[in-house]
């Protein structure tokens, strides 16, 4: 009962969130100079056809209608049609984020297998080969830029090496090299906070309980020591993940892949402001849902937070 | 239940052990000799820093490999030098034959696993037991240990029970293998003074349940006084006097000893200052030449600041019991 509150709740703020950023969003369009009109009509169009533009655009009416109009439009979902190809901002999206997903996902995956063990290795054993190899990995993991690997990637697996196709993106073994160039620095962000935390857990008390009462060491790391170490783990690799569902734009560039990442980085430089809008609309959601996931299982791990 | 060795002893031997850091080395005990019988509360009392700790670490086997090494000793369980056996081996008496509670039940509970989770984990690993049988006998133990609403107690997590409720789950998880011996390492010290007492009556009513013995750590003399059958007073790493209890408290010969039972606020001195001993326990990097404790003595003379005071039988009040001390002046009158 407590708990269906709890989801209740975070629900409603995750509704919110997702009000206040549509609103944000509507205004900073807005604010920006120039009339979007005037940039789809071009420089000779006549006064009657920038008038028909604002009014497909519905910008000829006073702002507070407009204001209006966009809440009711993203209660539904809509966010109209790309100013530059016509077709839906909703289908446009919709085309471009299974790709997305499945980058984003294979990259994580990759970063917490890697990443995880590897950090429970070095705080186990500190200062032995493991954990100099996970320090020298998360220095490399996190100062390589990942266009920089992604380049060499293609350079070795998919030309020196042809294990990879070097571009397309119909099938998973296209996904596999810029899953690495992707999950490459997530893991040595998880890995530099899986080690932390476990290093600070296993100097708790309560570790001391555990061995005496004679449990295995593996049950003392994974059941009592990984279990709160994970509280922290979980809430940066949750937000690191949500940051990836908006596109790897880099990653995506350098493997020719039509992601969102792409779609959206296009789209801001043919000013196509519906899909902007559509686009940060859709991240804010994708990222406020992925926070409310982290946030169950956050306090599914940690017992005291559900109290409060 | 299941087939177990019950120890009727434990018995530490001349047990000393260092620190090590660097160049320096912390001579934390300084061969401690101790025995406990079952049914027995052996306290063993000190100020801190005194190698209390220390002592109990090491017959529960942890004490981090990287910086501690015992110079020489032994710990018998029965007839086991159990400080021979290989860690696997070791861990099989931890929980199970010695069992220890800790003085911080807050800080010493796991915050992310549930009560009941805590103790079956033990049950299942020690005796082999399944799933519902652990959590049946944990059920038992909760009632042994004075604590009503069984199932919710299990399903509950630590954060969500009293201070009291628990150091009651601590004990709970100690005694669940039903162990031979049980450390209680300051066990009351920090709860307040209406929970002490009922936490001190309930470790005896499980020693005597249990037919248990207790090995009891604390820095006050007022605590043991209720629950020991003998006590002996460490200070920097020795054992300076160990007697039955009744034999301590009318008879107490080392002048640490009685010095500590001057700083003990009673009825009798009532109106009377206080005396505190004066300086404090030396640091077991630099124990001072002689008696450990000469400096702080006050009838100290040239021999305590020489020799190390062997530990000697004394004469006892009582015939049947042994008292020791190590002091050199034991036959000195003590001025007061």
């Amino acid at each position: 009962m407590e708990f269906l509150l709890f989801i209740v709740r975070r629900f409603l703020r995750l509704i919110l969130t997702i009000l206040i950023i549509s609103t944000i969003i509507f205004f900073v369009i807005r604010v920006i100079p120039g009339d979007p009109a005037l940039v789809v009509a071009g420089i000779d169009a006549s006064e009657d056809d920038i008038q028909a533009i604002r009014a497909r655009l519905g910008t000829d009416v006073p702002v507070a209608i407009q204001y209006t109009r966009w809440l009711g439009d993203i209660v539904r979902f809509d966010f109209g049609e790309s100013m530059i190809s016509g077709a839906s901002v909703n289908k446009l999206i919709m085309e471009r984020f299974p790709l997305t997903l499945t980058l984003a996902v294979l990259g994580i995956v990759l970063g917490i297998i890697v990443a995880i063990p590897l950090g429970v290795m070095s705080a186990v054993h500190r200062w032995s080969f493991w954990d100099y190899f996970g320090m020298v990995y998360s220095q490399m993991g996190m100062a390589i830029p990942s266009f920089w690997l992604g380049m060499i990637l293609l350079l070795v697996f998919a030309v020196k090496i042809p294990l990879f196709p070097l571009f397309g993106s119909d099938s998973l073994k296209n996904l596999v090299l810029p899953a690495i160039a992707l999950g490459f620095a997530r893991a040595a962000v998880i890995l530099r906070l899986t080690r932390a935390a476990m290093v600070e857990e296993l100097s708790r008390e309560y570790i001391i309980t555990a061995r005496a009462k004679g449990l295995t060491d593996r049950m003392i790391r994974y059941k009592h020591a990984l279990r709160n170490a994970m509280i922290a783990v979980v809430t940066v690799t949750g937000i690191q993940f949500g940051y990836m569902l908006g596109g790897a734009i880099i990653v995506e560039q350098v493997f020719s892949l039509p992601g969102l990442g792409r779609l959206f980085l296009y789209a801001i430089y043919q000013r196509d402001f519906p899909l902007i809008q559509g686009g940060v609309v859709f991240i804010a959601v994708i990222f406020s849902l992925v926070n409310f996931a982290v946030d169950i299982l956050y306090s599914l791990l940690n017992p005291k937070i559900r109290i409060s | 239940m299941t087939e177990r060795i019950s120890s009727s002893t434990l018995e530490i031997k001349d047990l000393d052990v260092s620190f090590i850091q660097g160049e320096k080395e912390a001579n934390a005990l300084r061969g401690i000799s101790l025995s406990l019988k079952r049914k027995e509360v052996h306290s063993l009392v000190g100020e801190s820093g005194s190698g209390k700790t220390v002592t109990s670490t090491c017959i529960m086997g942890l004490l981090p490999p990287q910086v501690a090494r015992i110079n020489r000793g032994e710990i018998f369980l029965g007839e086991q030098n159990i400080l021979a056996l290989e860690e696997k081996d070791q861990r099989k008496i931890r929980g199970k034959e010695i069992a220890m509670v800790f003085q911080e039940p807050a800080r010493y509970l796991n915050p992310t696993l549930k009560v009941g989770e805590q103790i079956t984990e033990m049950l299942r690993l020690h005796l082999g037991m399944d799933k519902g049988e652990a959590v049946t006998r944990a059920l038992e133990i909760l009632d042994l240990v004075g604590l009503d609403g069984g199932k919710r107690i299990l399903g509950s997590y630590p954060h969500e029970l009293s201070g009291g409720m628990k150091q009651r789950i601590m004990i709970a998880i100690a005694i669940s293998c039903d162990p031979s011996f049980l450390i209680a390492d300051e066990p009351t010290t920090a709860l307040d003074v209406t929970l002490q007492l009922q936490i001190l009556n309930l470790i005896l009513s499980l020693k005597n349940r249990l037919d248990m013995g207790i090995l009891f750590i604390s820095h006050d003399l007022r605590v043991v006084r209720d629950i020991s059958d003998w006590i002996s007073v460490i200070y920097a790493g020795r054992i300076v006097e160990s007697a039955s209890k009744e034999e301590l408290f009318s008879n107490p010969r080392h002048p640490y000893t009685r010095m500590l039972f001057e700083s003990i606020p009673d009825a009798d001195k009532r109106g009377k200052r206080l005396k505190a001993i004066p300086g404090k326990v030396p640091d077991a990097e630099n124990i001072p030449q002689g008696c450990a404790f000469h400096p702080r003595c006050p009838i100290a003379e040239e021999i305590c600041g020489s020799n190390q005071p062997e530990t000697k039988d004394v004469e006892s009040n009582s015939a049947l019991d042994s008292h020791t001390a190590a002091c050199h002046l034991i036959g000195k009158q003590w001025k007061n």
